[in-house]
């Protein structure tokens, strides 16, 4: 029965740890891209969740879900452009700070737009409650959850591996003095990433509004753990963001099945492991320029 | 790139953990006169019920300088973001020092009061914790220089408690309790565990819950698997709205109750989510005229009616101005000694509450509320059904606080 419990907490692990992965997956893109920690990626994960409030109190939830992406998605253009853009040659501690005041801003104007309190949101009826696979506890809501997850993976790994698109993209990870010399400007291409970044971090933030709380500090919250999960991944790896999202979810509800109140500091002791054997992260490649 | 790699990473991991840590939010009073040193936690898990506790003493500053001030003195508060215990500490001294406020207030985290009242200690002037509720800062850790507004733990415990007694959920059993991981928790966790010992219940599990869990799932299972009669939050802020919010997504069976809950935790979890029984310590629908007039003033200037911070701030700072006017003073002594001697204080509610002169702790009454029915709220804020005061209008204040043997507090 014990390992029972304990296996059901993996199952769990593996579902928050595809959670996890939507706003880690596009921090290490525009990582990996553009050379540029977003320290604001939280910023677009929390307006993701306000917009989907606003937007499902007049369209109702899937609506909300659907569209509170796209229009944070459009936010990030701006972003990107008149931003980031700036920064991608310069010293990366510059952008760093630029990106942590940007956090700062956010936070406090939604603080003065929605206010401190923290806004309620609701799930559909029909997606409360549990369901049992075998012997596993699952929350239907979350199932649906993990479905998107699969969804959105399966898109960005096709988009990055399977099209002109991606070829274009991975070259500028490795090399993108050489994708300039054949003469493709890597702007667009960029401005596509940070794009598809953010909306994935909206549509975390629109999907996780229904079950945790939803106030203006949620980015700084989710920021740590994201970036902790592309740091135990390594640089530039799809898969190593994949796995190291999961094995986060996992360790972390591992840990709290022992010693629930270590819960949250499992996943600074794992980066801390990995970081020892593994300086470039699970399954970081080497790219040259950040050596 | 002229950075390498890893150097990149650990600014950047330096910074996310700053971002966690919390980015402060500043609020600024005006003009001068009578200060007021006012901190209170604007972000974290607090951060919700500090911004209502702004609201609140602000419009009692409002109120009174409209009447004339103190002593013909206009008010001022500074209220600043307190964010954590050691920034609370450097701020207060701040406060005293530099900006020559006469006494400080607020707080609600009972962390950071702890080290706000070693301050006042230290320098001899007044503090008025406010929203702060773990029993060993009126407890072991009181000090002559502190008074406590609101309930404490144990209070807390035994007015949801005797609503658990009348419901037959305690003898015989099975507990399964989740408890913030600070001194809030541990304290709140500590009076829970006196009161199910005394009452014949058996506390199954408790499992520590750091402050900033967003995600409660793997607690959700344990629960489940450990198969409680009743699940028992001992937990604070946005924690109880996060389990709130997953124990209905998670739809476990096992009846849900807590000793701590504050009215913005249960608006932000909304309707339909929250069940069982908690305690309040005034809640807006409170019939009494001058809770009414409170409300429908509050109400008409934000356009939501106050939550329970907002209320336990404008009633201390009217306490504090009281205090002021009938001393005719700002000094410390002869402030300790008018709130010493026991006198009784309006707080909008149905009988007037007093500061016991052992403890500094404010005798007042408390409240259990349930959850309405489904269809029965007016609007978002309307889903709380207030039980009856506790104690009884025919008992003492004093009977849930605790009593002289159990409260370890002495005053040197």
């Amino acid at each position: 029965m014990q390992l029972m419990f304990l296996l059901e907490q993996v199952v769990n692990g593996l579902v928050l740890g595809g959670y996890y992965l939507l706003i880690a997956l596009g921090l290490s893109l525009i990582f990996s891209v553009g050379g540029i920690v977003n320290l604001a990626h939280g910023a677009f994960y929390a307006f993701g969740a306000y917009a989907s409030v606003e937007i499902a109190r007049h369209l109702g939830f899937f609506p909300a879900v659907a569209l509170s992406p796209v229009a944070v998605g459009t936010l990030g253009i701006l972003f990107e452009r008149f931003i980031l853009r700036r920064f991608y040659t310069a010293d990366p501690i510059l952008s760093l700070l630029v990106t942590f005041g940007l956090a700062m801003v956010a936070e406090q104007a939604i603080r003065m737009v929605w206010g401190a309190a923290p806004l309620p949101a609701a799930m559909p009826a029909a997606l409360k409650g549990a369901v049992f696979l075998g012997d596993f506890l699952f929350s239907r809501y979350r199932l649906l959850l993990l479905a998107v997850v699969a969804v959105v993976l399966l898109g960005i790994w096709l988009l990055l591996h399977k099209t002109a698109f991606g070829r274009v993209v991975r070259a500028g990870i490795q090399r993108p003095d050489m994708v300039a010399a054949l003469g493709i400007r890597l702007q667009p291409y960029m401005t596509t990433i940070v794009v598809l970044g953010v909306g994935m971090a909206a549509l975390g933030g629109a999907l996780f509004a229904p079950i945790a709380v939803v106030h203006p500090a949620m980015g700084a919250e989710i920021i740590t753990i994201a970036f902790v999960v592309v740091v135990i991944g390594g640089l530039g790896s799809f898969w190593g963001v994949v796995l190291a999202a999961l094995l986060v979810g996992v360790v972390r509800g591992v840990t709290i099945h022992f010693l629930p109140a270590a819960g949250e500091a499992s996943m600074y002791v794992l980066m801390i492991l990995v970081l020892l054997l593994r300086p470039r992260g699970l399954l970081g490649e080497r790219i040259e320029r950040f050596e | 790139m002229n950075s390498s790699r890893r150097s990149l990473l650990m600014a950047g991991a330096a910074m996310a953990g700053a971002a966690a840590v919390g980015f402060p939010a500043v609020v600024r009073g005006q003009s001068d006169k009578i200060r007021i040193g006012h901190l209170t936690p604007l972000t974290g898990f607090l951060g919700a019920l500090g911004d209502y506790a702004v609201l609140g003493i602000r419009m009692a500053e409002d109120e009174i300088n409209k009447a004339g001030g103190v002593m013909g003195r206009p008010l001022e508060i500074l209220s600043e973001d307190s964010i954590n215990p050691a920034t609370a500490t450097t701020k207060a001294q701040r406060m005293l020092e530099r900006d020559g406020v006469a006494v400080l207030m607020g707080e609600i985290s009972s962390a950071s009061a702890l080290t706000i009242a070693q301050v006042a200690d230290r320098n001899k002037r007044l503090f008025m914790s406010i929203g702060a509720r773990s029993d060993t800062l009126r407890g072991k850790n009181c000090n002559r220089y502190t008074f406590h507004v609101d309930i404490p733990n144990t209070v807390m415990v035994n007015a949801v408690g005797k609503a658990l007694l009348r419901d037959n959920m305690v003898k015989g059993r099975k507990f399964f309790t989740l408890t913030a991981d600070y001194v809030f928790g541990h304290d709140l966790l500590r009076a829970a565990k006196s009161f199910f010992a005394a009452n014949q219940a058996t506390l199954v599990a408790d499992e520590l819950v750091a402050t900033d869990v967003t995600d409660f799932s793997p607690y959700l299972l344990k629960i489940r698997q450990a198969k409680p009669d009743v699940v028992c939050s001992n937990l604070a802020g946005n924690q109880v709205t996060n389990l709130i919010k997953q124990y209905a997504e998670f739809g476990l069976p096992f009846p849900i109750v807590g000793f701590n809950l504050n009215t913005a935790d249960a608006w932000a979890a909304g309707e339909g989510n929250l069940s069982g029984t908690w305690p309040t310590v005034w809640h807006h629908d409170l019939g009494t005229p001058g809770s009414k007039a409170f409300v429908a003033a509050f109400t008409k200037k934000h356009g939501k009616p106050p939550e329970n911070h907002a209320w336990i701030e404008y009633v201390s700072l009217k306490m504090m101005a009281q205090a002021m006017n009938e001393t005719k003073s700002t000094d410390t002594a002869k402030l300790i000694a008018y709130f010493e001697k026991q006198v009784e204080f309006d707080v909008l509610k149905a009988r007037k509450a007093w500061f016991r002169s052992w403890d500094h702790q404010l005798m007042q009454e408390a409240y259990p509320f349930a959850v309405k029915p489904k269809g029965k709220a007016k609007d978002k804020w309307d889903f709380l059904a207030l039980g009856a005061a506790v104690p009884a209008a025919s008992e003492s204040l004093e009977v849930l606080a605790p009593t002289r043997e159990q409260n370890p507090c002495t005053m040197a």
